[in-house]
């Protein structure tokens, strides 16, 4: 049975492979908008050393690191099982002796290790000639980083997957499915770190998983966090991991009892 | 005139068709103004740390993105070609339009047609004139009419290079990803243009010239900076002409390539 998830990741990677043109545009997309905010953050800066805990330095890598982190963990689940719900093609993969959900995973990871080999290591490595990026130089904290990327990883499918759900219960998704997009951009701190935030926004941003994506495990890699607070940063996100499973099933549950194909 | 009836016929197409599905039409209008709203609660959230960006106070950077936004708005209403090269070239939607006697740009772009991106050009109007009355300014009526010849020019801008880019689709039937690539790259234009490098600054403003659509023109009702942006202020509708005629005519050159689609 596990090698048939094991496949599931294979297979996916092996699309994706076949569109790799495509992702070529995306680096140049990344390393653009890693641009703008590197000068934008340049300027705000001026001639202040150190902003909400940030140096200029650590900005700069934050900026690099948590866009291409988002390269790594982003994906269409959402999109995906929404439409599979939409024209019914989810009713046939009901009937099939797999978890849909595990498969839907299964697959985001495939995309995922695809996007980690062709999208962010490549594009890191540009992105680090192009910009003043400074790496940490011990190698725990790159250890702990990708364990941190993983989870990442997977609080943002969950997130992904709870959205592509809800169209078991309304008809069109496509405005909360482009929400969710921004929400999650703004509030895991791709746009500002959440540091920036004013006070009340981001003590409620610690009770959201959001932070857990992007935030977090790249405050660790800049060394903002130090690294003796990196195994607390840790079990929040296994936290968030293990709280999002509930909703997740209790959605799960709740929907294929409902299942309303439109047209079929 | 003619074309006049035809665009308030498509217009009356497009109602019918949205007010069958209500909810959706809020819904868009609320993502696309959530999806601007980041780019404002960046500016906010930046401005509790500093005081000023590249020279450019708080109530100043909000000015020029409540303009950015107005021609942007407009831009979206008559532009949503964004799957042009799959609905009309690999689909040979295409055939029917140039069976028709007008234009087929304006065609194209009416059938496409996005109102409720309008709003926010509404919203930008009102983040101008929150931020004016911040800036202590005086106010001349004449500032209307040169804000609505400045908005013409930066819709033009923009709707030249997004249509001279969508022609590449006549002549290259490989999927380019230079769509989304120039869409990011006109964020740097909403930004005080000094605080960048000085090959990118000039890239926006004479090479991609997405300066003019933000904070050249927004530039010309602020007080006067040392960099003196606002003197080319006034140029912004001539680029816009420019601009929309060098896209027209790659436009143009493109359909008389356009061969059909194969089924």
């Amino acid at each position: 049975m596990m090698s048939a998830y094991v496949d599931f990741i294979r297979i996916r990677f092996l699309m994706m492979l076949a569109y790799r043109v495509n992702y070529y545009s995306g680096i140049i997309i990344y390393a653009i908008n890693i641009g703008a905010y590197y000068f934008l953050w340049q300027a705000i800066y001026g001639d202040k050393q150190v902003l909400a805990g940030f140096t200029v330095a650590q900005m700069t890598t934050y900026v690099a690191v948590s866009w291409m982190a988002r390269a790594f963990y982003f994906n269409n689940l959402d999109r995906e099982i929404a439409n599979e719900i939409r024209d019914g093609s989810v009713a046939v993969q009901l009937i099939r002796p797999y978890s849909y959900l595990a498969v839907k995973l299964m697959q985001g990871f495939g995309e995922g290790i695809f996007r980690l080999l062709l999208f962010m290591v490549p594009g890191m490595v540009i992105v680090c000639l192009l910009f003043p990026v400074s790496l940490p130089t011990d190698p725990k904290v790159w250890a702990i980083y990708l364990v941190m990327l993983f989870f990442a990883f997977l609080i943002n499918t969950q997130i992904n997957m709870l959205t592509g759900l809800f169209a078991f219960f309304v008809e069109n998704n496509e405005g909360m499915m482009r929400m969710k997009r921004v929400i999650v951009d703004l509030f895991s701190g791709v746009v500002v770190p959440i540091a920036f935030f004013p006070g009340w926004l981001s003590v409620a941003m610690n009770w959201l998983p959001f932070q857990a994506i992007t935030y977090l495990p790249t405050a660790v890699f800049t060394g903002r966090t130090p690294l003796s607070e990196a195994w607390g940063v840790l079990g929040v996100q296994v936290i968030w991991f293990v709280v999002l499973l509930v909703p997740i099933l209790l959605t799960w549950r709740a929907a294929r009892t409902r299942l309303f194909v439109q047209g079929g | 005139m003619l074309y006049l009836s035809l665009f308030w016929e498509y217009l009356k197409n497009y109602a019918k068709t949205r007010l069958t599905y209500r909810a959706d039409f809020w819904i868009e209008v609320l993502s696309d103004l959530l999806f601007q709203g980041v780019n404002l609660i960046f500016i906010l959230i930046v401005f509790q740390q500093t005081e000023s960006l590249g020279g450019w106070s708080e109530a100043e950077v909000v000015f020029v993105y409540g303009f950015f936004m107005v021609p942007f708005g407009i831009f979206g209403t008559f532009f949503n070609l964004w799957n042009f090269a799959d609905r009309y070239i690999a689909k040979g939607e295409m055939d029917r339009i140039l069976t028709r006697p007008a234009h087929n740009l304006f065609q194209v772009t009416l059938e496409n047609m996005d109102p409720p991106s309008l709003f926010g050009s509404f919203i930008g109007i009102l983040i101008m004139a929150i931020s004016w009355g911040q800036l202590d300014l005086v106010f001349h009526w004449w500032y209307v009419p040169m804000m609505a010849l400045l908005t013409l020019g930066a819709v033009l801008i923009y709707m030249g290079l997004y249509t001279a880019l969508t022609a590449i689709s006549f002549y290259s039937d490989a999927p380019t990803g230079i769509l989304p690539l120039m869409y990011n790259i006109q964020n740097y234009g909403r930004y005080p243009v000094n605080i960048y490098s000085r090959i990118i600054r000039f890239v926006l403003t004479w090479v991609l010239p997405f300066a003019f659509v933000g904070i050249i023109p927004a530039s010309y009702f602020l007080d006067a900076k040392h960099d003196d942006m606002a003197s080319l202020a006034l140029y912004t509708p001539l680029v816009g002409v420019i601009v929309f005629a060098i896209g027209l005519f790659v436009w143009n050159t493109g359909v008389k390539r356009y061969r059909g689609a194969g089924s």
